[in-house]
């Protein structure tokens, strides 16, 4: 049955929780009380990457694109569009400024966007297999099984030019025909959807707006290497995700597409679930063997690669969920489609949670070679509330602080190492002139401490080391021979830590010392935090212009403020803890920080 | 701090019937112990040290096994939460958006640090990494509930809210 319309609504997790769920269904009321039931399909769709404007809702054919949508609003998008055929000016993008737009055509989020990885995320509804067969799925594993042998299949993987998403870039041809070469026997194919880093979220979004493509991709490559077993090692932290993979998992098994003699062919494969528990290090392939395996999540070292010796020391084959995602449509499509889009160093595309301090935060996919600036500054609309541009940091906690100079360099794997960043699985994080980067290199080097599983010392003992300087800076303590003995130790971590935790989790600090060495002399040596985040540093004053209203003196938590009425009043810069209640509620901008 | 309950995980927890079924149906495969652990906390909301045992009968294997495995995990617990459980995000983009100052705001006002319940057992505070919305930061989940775009001046109405709703399990 063909519908005159469908709403597209977005059920990602941003979305969902800024009552995206109250919205499908009042919408649904709206449209049975209007009588459109049999005109109107509601689709819930994964995530559409503008969770800044949620809830996103699309409405097909015309593609008219509202966002903010609340509750409260279905009945008049149900009236005006779906009833009248008019446009409800007052939910588009950019009413506000008196420049609506219709479709996202002219939407700045969406230019310079070029979607694989994310091809029916927001366009299909993830929990029906047929949305997704209809948009060629699953055309790539009948292609393999049918028109390719396993040789092929790895062929058109290597001259794809792809390279693992997960972190380190390695070529996922190469990776295969390892695992391919080892004898004939047990080996398995395991799918990481463990995404650790604190602050991004690309994986989530493709496993929950896309779940099939996985599946697909997994039982191509479980073809390519000859496993018949594969698992996906998910966070526990991701319940939607989960939910949408066993359903994909049942319909694919129902539909011959997973289990025995898939498509009647002579190959088997199965997919199975296995849950992390809330462990960053697991992300790292040997400690998710290891968690996979039922034991406590460490690394060991390698080789023997798990390509050789893996899972219950089978051939295994590990891959990261966005690297997957991108399979199927280079079987499809061919590899000779794939490897002209993006940089000689790195095909295709990659996807990003911009996050941070940017107007347009959101789950964006761009073609590598892109630049940090069209990023930001083009698809993130800038910096919020017009400040300054500081710094970004990509790779999370194992990545570099890159400052505006390098605004410019093209994005790939290569551009990014040789800036002392690196590419990660996707996080972007942007900063500006109020964020500290001493307090963001303590931040993750925090992050690291805490998630050191503690097996080798360089890692346990010297990102302590690390955190330790980096809180004595911020609290105003410093010397200056700590840089120094920061950078001896970051290099000494970098060379003898066992696993890549411990040998990148100094790069926060690496970076930052070299790019912006004068903050941390302006703590070390002047006792100042030219952001204000680093709280010991600040000095509250009162200026001239106080009028000796008490309100201060009222707040103050630990009485520091001494004055009488209508009087100039004083902070006691010893008693005072830095809470800054007073410089909140000064009404007459009376109280500097600085 | 001085609201937190002190609490020992030493009550008797009855096996429930469900919980033996799984165990029994994930006994034989390799790897089990993690997904076993998953569906103990799932069915109490924590793990019970007296469930721990049975465990180690059920699956036969040492309990040491089970304690090594489950200490080493932050997803599980190991004492009973309170009947609203917080989760404040700290991953990158909400802490960069003021995730700290929420966190340190919760603290003040149920007067309880990280991983605390309340002594009237109506709250747990935890601290999370990155819950996959930070286009909404800062984020707080309260038992499953997504709060997004949050300011310290929210928290008093959020502790509100939760404290007046009827429990939904009791
Ligand atoms: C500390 C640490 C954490 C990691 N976390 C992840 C992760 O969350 N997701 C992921 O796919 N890879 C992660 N990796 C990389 C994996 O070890 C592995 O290289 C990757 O999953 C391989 O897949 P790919 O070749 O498709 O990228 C991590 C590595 C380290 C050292
Ligand atoms: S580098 Fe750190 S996380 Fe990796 S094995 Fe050593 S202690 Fe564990
Ligand atoms: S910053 Fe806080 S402690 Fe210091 S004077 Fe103001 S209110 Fe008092
Ligand atoms: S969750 Fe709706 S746009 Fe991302
Ligand atoms: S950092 Fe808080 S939701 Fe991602």
């Amino acid at each position: 049955m063909a519908f005159k319309n469908y709403l597209l609504v977005c059920g990602g997790t941003a979305c969902d929780s800024s009552k995206g769920i109250e919205l499908t269904d009042e919408l649904r009321k709206e449209i049975d009380a209007a009588g459109l039931k049999d005109d109107v399909q509601i689709v819930r769709t994964g995530c559409l990457g503008f969770c800044e404007k949620g809830p996103i809702v699309k409405v097909l054919p015309e593609d008219t694109f509202y966002v903010s949508v609340k509750p409260e609003d279905a009945k008049e998008l149900v009236q005006e569009h779906l009833v009248k055929g008019r446009i409800v000016d007052r939910l588009l993008y950019n009413h506000e400024q008196g420049k609506s737009l219709v479709t996202v055509e002219g939407i700045d989020f969406y230019q310079k966007q070029f979607r694989i990885v994310l091809r029916n995320c927001g366009v299909i509804d993830p929990d029906k297999i047929d949305d997704y067969i209809a948009r060629d799925g699953y055309a790539g594993l009948e292609k393999a099984l049918f028109e390719m042998t396993p040789e092929q299949v790895i062929d058109e993987v290597s001259r794809s030019g792809l390279r693992g998403r997960g972190g380190a870039g390695f070529p996922t041809g190469k990776k295969w025909s390892f695992a391919a070469a080892q004898p004939k026997g047990e080996k398995y194919m395991v799918c990481n959807a463990d995404e650790g880093d604190p602050g991004a979220y690309m994986d989530r979004s493709t496993l929950e707006g896309d779940p099939h493509s996985v599946l697909e991709a997994m039982a191509i490559a479980g073809y390519a290497i000859g496993a018949s077993k594969g698992y996906i090692y998910i966070r526990a932290e991701y319940p939607l995700a989960i939910r949408r993979l066993e359903t994909a998992i049942e319909a694919a098994r129902e539909y011959g597409l997973l289990g025995e003699k898939i498509l009647n062919s002579d190959f088997d494969f199965d997919i199975e679930l296995r849950l992390g528990a809330g462990a960053f290090v697991c992300g790292e392939e040997t400690a998710l063997l290891a968690s996979i395996e039922g034991n406590r999540g460490m690394p060991r070292p390698r080789p023997p690669f798990p390509a050789v010796k893996g899972l219950w020391d089978k051939p295994t084959v590990i891959n990261n969920v966005e690297t997957l995602a991108n399979i199927p449509v280079i079987i499809s499509k061919g590899a000779d489609w794939f490897n002209k889009i993006g940089t000689a160093d790195t095909r295709g595309t990659k996807v990003f949670a911009l996050t941070g301090k940017v107007n347009n935060t959101g789950l964006i996919e761009v073609p590598m070679g892109t630049t940090l600036r069209e990023i930001i500054f083009e698809i993130g609309g800038g910096i919020k509330d017009g400040r300054e541009f500081k710094a970004a940091q990509t790779g999370g906690p194992s990545g570099g602080i890159i400052p505006r100079e390098f605004l410019d360099t093209p994005i790939d794997f290569g551009s990014l190492s040789k800036i002392g960043s690196i590419m990660g699985s996707g996080g972007l994080i942007v900063m500006d002139d109020t964020d500290c980067i001493i307090d963001i290199a303590k931040f993750y080097l925090e992050f690291t401490v805490d998630e050191s599983c503690g097996k080798c010392s360089p890692c346990r003992i010297g990102g302590r080391k690390l955190q330790n300087y980096l809180s004595r800076i911020s609290d105003g303590r410093g010397q200056l021979k700590d840089i120094e003995n920061m950078q001896k130790i970051s290099e000494a971590m970098t060379r003898a830590s066992l696993c890549g935790l411990g040998q990148t989790a100094s790069n926060p600090v690496q970076s930052s010392l070299k790019y912006f060495m004068d903050e941390y002399l302006e703590h070390i040596n002047d006792r100042k935090c030219r952001a204000g985040k680093c709280k010991k540093l600040i000095t509250y004053t009162i200026t001239d212009k106080c009028i000796g209203c008490t309100v201060c003196t009222r707040h103050c938590p630990v009485a520091a403020i001494t004055g009488t009425v209508k009087e100039k009043h004083v902070i006691n810069q010893a008693r005072c803890i830095k809470c800054g209640i007073c410089y909140e509620k000064c009404k007459f901008d009376a109280i500097t920080r600085s | 701090m001085s609201n937190t309950k002190q609490n020992t995980n030493n009550d008797k927890v009855e096996i429930t019937p469900d919980l033996k079924l799984f165990i029994d149906e994930w006994k034989d495969k390799p790897g089990n112990l993690i997904m076993v652990l998953h569906r103990v906390q799932e069915t109490y909301g924590y793990i019970p040290r007296s469930i721990t045992f049975d465990v180690a009968a059920l699956l036969e294997v040492p309990l040491a096994k089970i304690y090594g495995v489950l200490t080493f995990y932050n997803f599980f617990k190991t004492e009973k939460p309170g009947r609203n459980i917080i989760q404040v995000c700290m991953g990158t983009a909400c802490y960069l958006r003021g995730g700290d100052d929420i966190m340190e705001e919760l603290e003040k006002q149920l007067g309880i640090g990280v991983n605390g319940t309340t002594k009237d057992n109506e709250f747990s505070l935890e601290a999370v990494r990155c819950l996959g919305c930070c286009g909404l930061a800062p984020v707080v989940v309260i038992n499953g509930d997504v709060h997004g775009k949050i300011s310290s001046n929210d928290v008093a109405g959020l502790l509100k809210t939760y404290r007046e709703k009827e429990s939904v399990t009791a």
